[in-house]
């Protein structure tokens, strides 16, 4: 059997670590390839090695069997490896034609851009691989999944045999992962190949052929998926038992916490997008939100912590009113908040690990007294709160930026926790993490619900919601439209309520 | 960390070799002798003690503009506007120095106060408009920069004269000139203000490094949504960052006012201190430090450059473009600091 790609015994060291050791990958004609890891495993190394950005130390690169040196993107360009990157880049002003054409656009005799017909070749494209992309359409006018097919065309329109898709389902809704996957399947019917780069398992079950496994740094191997299972990849990847349903008891719900009545928020074009909205949440229960994205889920979770002022209504924490209180106000009431965009909003990345877990207590004592820091005090809280949360940082000295998501999240876990807030509202709290992240993040919510802290969960993963909620509030349009128990329904039932159907009166299996 | 360091301090060495080697170049060119021209702006800047008091002179107000602009950097600004602060503060502190009379315990620490109110409330409209409406901080502070200088002209000349283009002196008492420090220095213009403006350095490290001030104007600098997260007052905080940058180059108009001349004079353009402040701060990599070291190498150069003339015969225009080069090569270090990126790759 002829492998299309080869990555033999690569190796490859940075200063200090050893990023690849010993990988090997074999890329079969017209398979969809799994390259699966942990965050930091050493994933997006191996195909920045692949794609000519390193040089690696040991081991070699074969394409269709020849031996071959990839010292620059271009050369892995000409030799049909294209790379569809998880953080897409277009020109937002520019159009889908005129994205897909820079950096090799045809020319006439002129030299004047030859549009039409680079705009009826994409056409032609996008047909045949059924992406159903506009040629004329502006990129800021356009989703984020169809941004995406304007990534995977551009590769093709370069000639790609072989695409790697950097975990590419990251940023899509469940509906675009569905045609994402088709899209991925009509790509090998026609012959190409694909690696995917990925740590969600039900997708490789759901589309991949094989699965090489690399876990911190190391090849472990390439399986079978069909002769395979998620709990055996995942333990493959972590190295040790995975438990994918988090152990908890039954909740013991105690005194409300958080009253919501009649909420009205509007978005930053001043629409209505939370209308009315009635919650409660009492102390030792985890509340899920379920909903598609863009039912005002974040403008509520701004409206309570403070970011967002409320139209109308009341939102009291305690008993006492946090309506349109400033931040800070909401923040020492008594309200911890785990931020759904970690860049924006959890971190500032230029700071060290250590000011970024003082950063809404750094005016209190002891980390600061008469406004002069006390940074002894600020970086013995940091190493307590990395050494409880497990965050993998070289120092609390080193700059957010350099750490890996999964640690970036654990260390605003740990922050926010650690303030002991009576209300823990965490917005997506395993985005885009690894499992062995997502069963330790799970935990530690359970945990601060044992501890008789309130919690509000909110994400767009059904999994999440069914997996760790002792009550799931369906959100569509914003309002809170249903109120079902996890054990009592199924995924089918909370997808037509977030999709706006309604559950008829006293017979909950009956749905219009 | 350490190779970091390291790193940073060498961009700035370079920039500075690379000028002055292009200097020579241009001096080869021309047909002088760039050995010569050197020498000549050593002695000019550190020749005798009457020269060195004339570069640290030169080099006070530098490092207060260079303070201003590095503190706007640290916390996300560009203030282009230092030059009308420096004006509005020269304006300030000689207005103050002429028209009250007052014991000199009073009289001058007044003055000087003065002049950083001023610097301050002159920073403090762009900061507003930034912080309120979102209009970017450096077209207003470009805008401010002309309403400071011809505001001032038309007050020296219609308010504290009666059409005269430079005021009266100072009164003695609200001076910065220092007896033993001209004795030592062979009368050079060598004053106090020297002392201010090293506190000034100190006030701005530890106001930067060590206080939630600081961390808090940081911060806004770096993520402002992240600050709004963590309860900071975003608005606050960048009109703060502005005031206090404001003050800084508000003091250095107070060293020329209150040190260097005594008095105000119509300006027909610039003094070009606020602008040669941005370089400053970017060669000194924005530290406190590292500006007070950049600011004495600007004071150098330019107190030494009026030696290459008359020691060796090179024109003041030709000396102007090595100074623009020396300049350039440091506004350029982003430039040079890819290249020792690229060497260090490819040496691995």
């Amino acid at each position: 059997m002829e492998y299309v790609i080869e990555m033999l015994n690569i190796r490859k060291e940075f200063p200090g670590i050893v990023a690849n050791d010993n990988i090997t990958i074999q890329l079969k004609q017209g398979e969809i390839h799994a390259l699966l890891g942990e965050n930091g495993a050493g994933k997006s190394t191996l195909m920045n090695v692949l794609f000519g950005l390193y040089q690696p130390e040991q081991g070699e690169i074969r394409v269709k069997g020849k031996k071959v040196n990839i010292t620059n993107p271009n050369i892995a360009n000409e030799l049909g490896i294209g790379m569809v990157h998880q953080h897409f880049m277009l020109v937002e002003p520019f159009t889908v034609t005129q994205n897909i054409i820079l950096g090799s656009e045809p020319t006439k005799k002129t030299g004047v851009i030859n549009v039409e017909k680079a705009r009826n070749e994409i056409k032609e494209i996008s047909d045949r691989y059924g992406l159903k992309v506009d040629p004329d359409a502006k990129i800021s006018d356009i989703s984020v999944g169809m941004q995406q097919r304007v990534e995977i065309l551009k590769t093709l329109y370069r000639g790609a045999e072989v695409l790697i898709f950097d975990e590419p389902t990251a940023v899509l809704t469940p509906q675009e992962i569905h045609e994402l996957i088709g899209i991925m399947r009509s790509l090998v019917k026609e012959g190409k190949s694909i690696i995917l780069i990925t740590h969600k398992l039900k997708e490789i079950i759901e589309v991949c052929d094989r699965c090489t496994v690399i876990r911190k740094g190391k090849g472990i191997g390439t399986v079978n998926v069909a002769e395979s299972n998620s709990n055996e990849l995942a333990s493959l990847m972590v190295g040790r038992e995975v438990h994918f349903k988090t152990e908890k008891t039954i909740a013991q719900p105690k005194e409300v916490v958080l009253t919501i009545e009649n909420l009205v928020v509007k978005d930053t074009r001043k629409v209505d997008l939370v209308k009315g909205l009635n919650l409660e949440l009492r102390a030792g229960e985890i509340v899920g939100i379920a909903g598609v994205d863009g039912n005002g889920q974040s403008e509520l979770i701004e409206a309570i912590t403070g970011l967002r002022s409320a139209v109308s209504g009341k939102i009291k924490l305690n008993n006492k009113n946090i309506t349109n209180k400033s931040p800070r106000k909401v923040t020492e009431s008594g309200v911890g908040h785990i931020p759904q965009d970690r860049h924006r909003y959890g971190l500032v990345l230029d700071y060290s690990v250590g000011e970024n877990i003082v950063l809404q207590t750094y005016y209190k004592k002891p980390y600061s007294k008469a406004k002069v820091l006390n940074y002894k005090a600020i970086y013995d809280k940091a190493e307590k709160i990395i050494q409880e949360y497990d965050v993998r940082t070289p120092s609390v000295f080193t700059k957010a930026r350099a750490l890996s998501g999964g640690n970036q999240q654990k260390a605003i876990i740990g922050r926010e926790v650690d303030r002991s807030p009576d209300l823990l509202i965490a917005a997506q709290p395993t985005r885009g993490l690894d499992v062995g992240a997502i069963e330790f993040i799970h935990k530690k919510l359970i945990e601060e619900r044992d501890k008789g802290k309130a919690i509000l969960l909110i994400s767009f993963e059904l999994d999440e919601i069914m997996n760790i909620s002792d009550r799931i509030a369906v959100m569509f349009d914003g309002k809170i439209v249903a109120e079902v128990k996890p054990e009592e329904t199924s995924e089918q039932e909370l997808g037509l309520l977030m999709a706006g159907s309604q559950v008829k009166e006293g017979d909950p299996n009956v749905i219009e | 960390m350490s190779s970091n360091k390291l790193f940073t301090l060498l961009v700035p060495v370079i920039s500075v070799v690379m000028g002055l080697l292009a200097g020579a170049i241009i001096m080869l060119v021309s047909g002088f002798n760039p050995i010569e021209g050197y020498t000549a702006l050593w002695n000019g800047a550190f020749g005798d003690s009457y020269t060195v008091g004339e570069t640290i002179r030169r080099s006070t107000p530098y490092i207060l503009t260079g303070l201003s602009i590095a503190f706007a950097f640290r916390t996300g600004l560009f203030n282009i506007g230092a030059e009308g602060q420096v004006i509005v503060g020269w304006l300030a502190a000689v207005w103050v120095g002429v028209a009250i009379d007052a014991p000199m315990y009073i009289h001058l620490p007044l003055a000087v106060i003065a002049a950083g109110i001023a610097g301050g409330l002159w920073a403090f409209i762009p900061g507003i408009l930034k912080a309120k409406l979102g209009v970017h901080e450096v077209i207003v502070t470009i805008m401010m920069n002309y309403i400071a200088l011809f505001t001032t002209n038309e007050i020296i000349r219609k308010v504290l004269t009666s059409g005269q283009t430079t005021t009266e002196s100072i009164s003695p008492s609200a001076s910065l000139a220092s007896e033993w420090m001209q004795s030592m220095t062979f009368y050079s213009r060598v004053h106090y203000g020297i002392f201010i403006a090293l506190f000034a350095a100190v006030i701005m490290w530890f106001i930067i490094q060590r206080t939630t001030v600081g961390y808090e104007l940081k911060s806004v600098g770096f993520n402002q949504h992240a600050s709004n997260y963590a309860g900071m007052n975003v608005s606050k905080n960048i009109v703060l960052s502005m005031v206090i940058a404001g003050a800084f180059s508000g003091l250095a108009g107070a060293m020329e006012g209150l040190g260097t001349y005594g008095n105000i004079s119509v300006m027909a353009s610039f003094s070009n201190l606020g602008f040669d402040g941005i370089a400053v701060a970017l060669l000194g990599a924005n530290t406190a430090l590292g500006v007070v070291f950049a600011a004495f190498l600007f004071g150098a150069l330019k107190e030494g450059a009026g030696e290459m003339p008359t020691g060796a015969g090179i024109p003041t225009e030709l000396v102007d473009i090595i100074i623009a080069l020396i300049i350039f090569f440091v506004a350029s270090s982003y430039m040079i600091r890819w290249v020792i990126l690229r060497f260090k790759k490819e040496g691995k």
